[in-house]
């Protein structure tokens, strides 16, 4: 280390503390602070500036670093993760090495979460002292370079999956897409109309799905889920779980004949795709549509998986000999460049509130079922129909089921009242019912969407603003008797009333997947305290996670509709484009090395490293680092009894020169 | 910090070291969240709580901390896959080790906190600041200050004892 630094000569260390507006200088004395640092050893200039991340205030760093006057910088500013970057590359720029700088969070760590003024001047000089007395033994690094494989992983085949999904593959990228269940389309195919345009949902969504399917540069792998990743930005390794469908995937034409001739001449299982609402044969196609058009067995059903006996003639109808009872698990193995997370979102269970009485009334629907109800592909063929097969007459929507509740979820889930809306009109539409909406506020910003909600008044749906008390089947008056009364306390005017209805609906919010935080931990990024998966950051990097390569798209990121997931996912997809057509990423310099003079061959790091990075020489008699396959977390040095393991950017030294400097002055 | 010789006026000075990942990007988002919590804990930043060597927290005392606080990711979502659970073990092997020095337990402590729970630092700082300020200082030199102002305060209102335990009545 001591041979590095005298290339760099004796040093000289340059201290900038930032205002940041008023961010930081209401509450810390910069003035103070400066004066602090200028009376620090090696310290050679010290100043205060408004904006030190404006192009002036790196203009100040750069000029020092030209006029000799620095060798190393401390910038006393926000926080490294904010802008770290941005004075590396301005030490840089004026001649210096990118890594003989330190930041000193002054504004996260003191200005912001600090009330008292001389406390937090205080705390300020200490980290300003801890940067200085650290950065006096910063080596000059280098970056290394490592090439990025032009291959994407895309997780999820629900809207967001698929638009990622075709972009990606328009820019010419080999693109894999994967979706546990037997197609893609995800929540979108199921729903009959989008608000707040009223477009056909599968009119605009299936021809995206064909074309995935179509698509030369994509690989789409249905009935699958990601097994594993290893690896690291540029160069992921992905193992696939392809689960077996008993179908041979290149040979079945979508003919369903199978179906036809399936032993159960009456299906008999609750189907998925209809959310329970009808039922479907052991071997089945989702829907029309699906994609691919293949036929899947179910073999917790099927009669030749349960009792090995079936005549099987799905197999004997089927002219392709497509249908192999033999199939097993198959695990594919990919390298892929990056990897696009868009594994949506599940629907909020209703039971869970035990007064809207779903699962005990019959006519107590959720709003995902009434929308395949009105869909003219679905279970009803677009009619709505009471549980005695009788069209409503008034039909009552319940907004916020599972959402802005202290007692399920907090957060307002944006898309139910938008939805609510759209099931209001289509309901109106094909029953002629009187539609009650009942609502805390009405949410509806968005292009176009305050104007639906006005189309809808004038539609003359009720809306009525209270949550609602309770739906039950008592009636109290000659009127409530055979329906569902709902009690709800009407705000705008004051008072308890109780209405009864046909039919209900439930506006069930949006939850993170059940599996959401099995699938965060294969990714290695993190979540939201809901479970959402959490972003960069929410405005400077809403699509990048923690972990380098790997992007978000649609609602697994948090709840949103589905211009904001397309949109989303083009971003996503951007990003991944960006970092392919660079063609390489710079890793941080952080990893670990071994001075193997000192190496007293105790191998205590070897069986440490997660990464399988660190080998024993036993030519040299020392442990030897390998730079290419260390991560940079520093557990081997934290375990090195002789101090022959190091880490760059935090060697022992530096790291007893931050305690000391934290301590010393104040 | 100047007048810390005082019972009332005791600051703690407390060193925490946190992994990069998860705690520090926690105590962003307490910072961009403007949650505020005590000015005793000075953060050093590292990749991983697994860097983080027993040595770190001995020499943070010897230099003058009163207390060590560590954050790493919860157990199974380490950036880094085991790290934490490196950490974790060092922890016991630290905390054995000061106290058979003499340290109380209590000023040390390791604590999972996720990217996304900016509250539990507010909730974690305030809370071992409150416990330190109430063990007082670690320094003999310190304590002997402390005692010796209570002494005279006593002198000077001899209706008021000295507080049973120092530090207590901040």
């Amino acid at each position: 280390m001591s041979a590095e630094m005298s290339t760099n000569g004796a040093p000289k260390v340059g201290v900038y503390v930032c205002h940041c507006g008023i961010n930081i200088a209401h509450t810390v004395d910069v003035n103070a602070c400066t004066a602090f640092a200028a009376s620090l050893p090696y310290v050679t200039v010290a100043r205060e500036y408004k904006f030190m991340c404006s192009d002036p205030g790196q203009e100040i760093i750069q000029q020092d670093l030209r006029d000799g006057k620095i060798n190393r910088v401390v910038v006393a500013s926000c926080s490294p993760l904010m802008h770290e970057g941005t004075f590396r590359k301005a030490t840089a720029v004026g001649g210096g090495n990118a890594f003989m700088f330190q930041m000193a969070n002054i504004r996260e760590h003191v200005s912001w979460v600090t009330l008292d003024k001389e406390m937090a001047t205080d705390k300020a000089k200490a980290l300003i002292a801890a940067a200085v007395s650290r950065v006096v033994h910063h080596a000059p690094l280098v970056r290394n370079r490592v090439p990025v494989h032009p291959d994407v992983m895309i997780v999820g085949g629900g809207i967001a999956g698929i638009h990622a999904a075709l972009t990606m593959a328009d820019a010419g990228k080999k693109v894999y897409l994967v979706e546990r269940e037997p197609t893609i389309g995800g929540h979108m195919a199921k729903f009959d109309k989008t608000f707040p345009t009223l477009d056909c949902s599968a009119c605009i969504l299936t021809p995206k799905m064909s074309a995935v399917r179509s698509h030369p540069n994509i690989t789409l792998w249905t009935y699958s889920e990601v097994a594993e990743v290893s690896g690291f930005v540029g160069n992921f390794k992905v193992k696939v779980r392809r689960k077996p469908r008993y179908v041979k995937e290149d040979q079945c034409v979508g003919c369903l004949d199978c179906i036809d001739a399936c032993i159960y001449k009456t299906a008999k299982v609750p189907d998925e795709f209809n959310v329970g609402l009808s039922k479907r044969k052991p071997i089945y196609v989702p829907f029309p549509q699906a994609t691919p058009l293949v036929a899947v067995i179910d073999p917790e059903t099927c009669i030749e998986f349960k009792t090995h006996r079936c005549k099987k003639s799905c197999a004997e109808v089927c002219q392709k000999d497509a249908i192999d009872f033999t199939q097993t698990e198959q695990i594919a193995e990919v390298e892929v460049g990056s990897i696009i997370l868009a594994t949506g979102f599940k629907t909020f269970d209703a039971t869970r509130i035990a007064r809207y009485g779903y699962g005990k009334y019959a006519n107590v629907y959720t709003s995902l079922e009434v929308e395949r109800m009105v869909n003219a592909a679905g279970p009803t063929a677009g009619e709505v129909k009471l549980a005695d097969g009788s069209k409503p007459k008034s039909v009552a929507i319940v907004h916020c089921v599972g959402s802005r509740d202290a007692h399920t979820n907090r957060y307002c889930s944006r898309v139910c009242c938008m939805y609510s809306l759209k099931l209001a009109h289509l309901l109106k539409e094909r029953t002629e019912a009187e539609v009650y909406n009942f609502y805390i506020d009405m949410r509806t910003p968005g292009k176009g969407y305050e104007e639906f909600y006005d189309r809808l008044l004038q539609e003359n749906v009720h809306f009525v603003r209270g949550r609602v008390a309770e739906i039950s089947d008592w009636a109290m008056e000659k009127q409530e008797e055979g329906k569902l009364t709902i009690r709800v306390e009407d705000t705008l005017v004051g008072v308890v009333r109780r209405i009864p209805v046909d039919m209900v609906v439930l506006s069930v919010g949006l939850e993170p997947q059940a599996d959401a935080d099995d699938v965060r931990r294969k990714f290695n990024i993190s979540c939201s305290h809901e479970g959402w998966f959490l972003e960069r950051h929410p405005k400077l990097a809403p699509v990048s996670t923690f972990t380098d390569g790997v992007f978000l798209a649609g609602a697994c990121q948090g709840p949103k509709d589905i211009p904001d997931s397309v949109a989303q996912a083009g971003a996503a997809a951007a990003e991944a484009l960006a970092l392919i057509d660079r063609g390489y990423v710079e890793l941080e310099p952080n990893t670990a090395y071994s001075r193997e003079e000192l190496c007293s061959s105790c191998h205590t790091c070897v069986a440490l490293c997660p990464y399988g990075a660190i080998t024993f020489d036993t030519t040299k008699h020392a442990a030897v680092v390998n730079g290419a396959l260390c991560k940079g977390c520093g557990t081997c040095v934290a375990s090195c009894p002789s101090g022959a393991l190091q880490q760059n950017l935090f060697t022992d030294e530096q790291i007893f020169e931050e305690i000391k400097g934290v301590l010393k002055y104040v | 910090m100047s007048d810390s010789t005082t019972p009332q006026n005791f600051e703690p000075r407390i060193v925490a070291f946190f992994c990069n990942w998860c705690t520090y990007t926690a105590a962003d988002l307490a910072g961009t969240a403007r949650m505020k919590y005590a000015a005793n804990v000075r953060v050093i930043r590292t990749m991983c709580s697994g860097r983080f060597d027993p040595q770190f927290v001995f020499a943070a005392f010897r230099e003058g901390a009163d207390a060590v606080l560590l954050g790493g990711c919860h157990p199974g979502d380490c950036h880094y896959m085991e790290g934490n659970y490196k950490a974790l073990r060092r922890f016991f092997l630290m905390r054995r080790f000061l106290e058979s020095m003499g340290i109380e337990r209590d000023r040390i402590r390791l604590e999972w906190i996720a990217a996304s729970e900016g509250d539990k630092v507010q909730r974690t700082i305030n809370d071992m600041t409150a416990a330190v300020r109430a063990l007082g200082p670690l320094s003999m030199e310190k304590r002997a200050l402390l005692h010796s102002a209570d002494l005279s305060a006593a002198i000077d209102k001899p209706e008021s004892r000295p507080a049973a335990t120092k530090g207590g009545a901040a």
